[in-house]
């Protein structure tokens, strides 16, 4: 029997795993090249959050893991809604939330704008203000109650020096008054950078041409500030009010190390309380539904936010 | 071409701005400088009032740090004969002999061995996702990057109750596997964002010529994109080791022995002594590594920084 051509073409061409990857198609090459990231955040983000979902619904103890399971239908929700502790929890993120973005906005966009007046040895000193954020924050956190302990502590002690009270006479993460804002400075020490790096990416994108004919209009240098500069790095502002918003919303590594929630529950952030309630009081099924309720927050406010820069963006 | 152009800034101005920043930038490095300082301390000076600015620099932050020690009553001191090392005679100040290494090193090292392992997974999955997106018809594809970016938006601890769930079923808990696995899952949104976008601005000419030239698309995109897109892959690279290296949530609640990294342990060396030379000192060598990291490839990490979000 005499073989066609084709065959023997294909009979001399190497089996294997190259001539398979030679004959993919690019749609089946796409699906090779996307399907690995896919699986494993099905595997590791969405299987899991499923699963939270299941067993919000239940009383699940993972300390009891042969005890019965009982469907409790929303009870957990009902719970977490009503108790007032959580309000509490809620009120001392909000705090936190409110006050870091304030002062990271305020600081962050001022030392943007000084930085953009492009002194000499400007990108030097901007990588040295962006150090902090690179770090670890729970490894500073922990180093800051050092620099916060009364009378041995740098902070007390600068704070002392310079606003002339005595270093030993206030404590600030011990304190119900000073805890609060003990983890906000830290905060702002630490994030401020990236508002910042933000802002400047904004006003570096401002084309020259639209202050040179606001001069020549004569605009002030004040009307040009508040008439270009601010309306234009706004977008980028508010980009970074999204990011760190989110970010401090899920805050844990940083103000666990400083404070571990204390003094009594003054600084206990959301994130802290669910991690009480999942892995201390091993309250699964509870802490769950707690989870969720955080989950559909934040994404919640991201998507109402994200609507509203979109609006700013098209002015 | 006169020198004088109305968008400059004057050079009172330029002067001024300066020194308002470069005093912010002291006073954000206090901190920092004052963790190196005290790893060079006594105990001692380390708890002085006033605060010691100047101070005689030892070591023994860093030997303590790196062993156990027990104490000894003075004649069975006298009786072990004198001190053979440095290391030795700075614990013998203190009536106390070294018993053994401390858990720093090994702590590190899982450090090393997750962050790199991390890094090295995500980057590959996340180049070739990155790929996929930028230049083939992925259908859903908008849903897809929405859903990989998305998965950022959840507090760890939300996500840390199911996953010490099957870790546990699957003998994944406290492994460097599960954590190099979990590390990736976190990074990969990041690593997909950033490198779509550095791959979207290789142009698609060079491919299509290589394609032309025989190449398969495997190979035009081994052999064009891949060295085009370096930088990129290098500086995201950068990214997740540090997010990796520093995180903490996931590690308190999954690890606790074997495949414990440094930033839950370093808060523990404190003990009972109140040790803070030791802690400073395993967090200097923790956290310097970084530093040095971010001051040499300054250029390259501003991208990632914010996200991708913002271009050049």
């Amino acid at each position: 029997m005499t073989q066609s051509p084709m065959t023997r073409v294909a009979a001399a061409t190497p089996p294997g795993l190259a001539r398979r990857i030679r004959g993919l198609s690019d749609r089946t090459l796409a699906w090779i090249f996307v399907a690995p990231t896919i699986a494993l955040l099905l595997a590791i983000n969405i299987f899991p959050l499923v699963w939270t979902i299941r067993l919000s619904l239940t009383n699940y103890r993972a300390n009891r893991a042969s005890a019965d399971i009982e469907w409790v239908g929303l009870r957990n929700y009902e719970r977490i809604l009503t108790d007032p502790d959580i309000w509490r929890t809620m009120q001392a993120t909000a705090h936190f939330l409110i006050w870091t973005l304030v002062l990271q906005v305020m600081i962050g966009f001022a030392l943007a704008w000084l930085i953009n007046r492009k002194f000499r040895g400007n990108d030097l000193w901007t990588t040295i203000i962006v150090l902090p954020m690179m770090l670890s924050p729970a490894v500073v956190g922990n180093f800051w109650t050092f620099l916060y302990q009364p009378q041995i502590g740098l902070f007390n002690y600068v704070v002392g020096f310079f606003g002339g009270v005595d270093p030993s006479s206030f404590t600030m993460i011990g304190s119900v008054s000073l805890a609060p804002w003990a983890i906000v400075i830290v905060d702002t020490w630490m994030w401020t950078p990236f508002v910042m790096l933000i802002c400047l990416a904004g006003l570096r994108s401002i084309p020259d041409y639209i202050y040179e004919a606001a001069a020549i209009d004569r605009a002030s240098p004040w009307r040009q500030f508040w008439t270009i500069t601010v309306p234009m790095v706004l977008p980028f502002l508010m980009l970074a009010v999204l990011f760190r918003g989110i970010e401090n919303f899920k805050m844990f590594d940083l103000v666990v190390q400083l404070t571990g929630g204390g003094p009594g529950s003054t600084t206990e952030l959301t994130s802290i309380n669910l991690k009480r309630e999942a892995f201390e009081k091993w309250r699964t099924g509870y802490a769950s539904a707690y989870a969720i309720i955080l989950f559909v927050t934040v994404f919640g406010l991201a998507s109402i936010y994200v609507k509203l820069l979109n609006k700013v963006k098209e002015r | 071409m006169s020198s004088y152009s109305i968008t400059e800034p004057s050079r009172r101005q330029k002067w001024v701005a300066g020194v308002l920043v470069i005093l912010y930038a002291m006073v954000t490095l206090l901190p920092l400088l004052w963790i190196i300082a005290t790893g060079f301390k006594t105990p001692a000076d380390a708890i002085a009032y006033p605060p010691k600015v100047v101070f005689e620099p030892t070591l023994e932050g860093y030997v303590n740090l790196f062993t156990t020690r027990t104490r000894m009553a003075p004649e069975a001191l006298e009786a072990l004969g004198p001190p053979d090392t440095w290391y030795d005679r700075i614990v013998r100040q203190y009536d106390m002999v070294i018993s053994g290494p401390s858990r720093y090193g090994e702590r590190f090292l899982n450090s090393v061995i997750i962050g790199f392992g991390s890094t090295f997974l995500s980057v590959v999955l996340g180049t070739l996702a990155a790929y996929a997106f930028s230049r083939f018809k992925v259908p859903l594809k908008d849903d897809l990057l929405f859903f990989i970016l998305s998965t950022r938006m959840m507090p760890p601890i939300a996500v840390a109750i199911p996953i010490f769930l099957m870790f546990r079923t699957l003998g994944l808990s406290d492994t460097h596997l599960g954590m190099i696995l979990l590390y990736t899952a976190v990074n990969i949104s990041l690593a997909v964002w950033l490198l779509k976008g550095f791959i979207d601005e290789i142009p698609r000419e060079y491919e299509e010529a290589a394609l032309i030239d025989g190449y398969t698309r495997f190979q035009a995109f081994r052999k064009v994109v891949l060295p085009q897109a370096a930088t990129g892959i290098a500086s995201t690279a950068i990214f997740c080791l540090i997010f990796a290296w520093n995180e903490y949530a996931f590690a308190v609640l999954l690890t606790s022995g074997t495949a414990q990294t440094a930033p839950p342990f370093i808060p523990t060396i404190i003990g009972v002594g109140k040790d803070w030379p030791a802690v400073a000192a395993g967090a200097t060598l923790f956290l310097l590594p970084v530093m040095v990291f971010t001051i040499l490839l300054r250029k390259h990490l501003l991208r990632g920084i914010t996200f991708g979000a913002v271009r050049k």
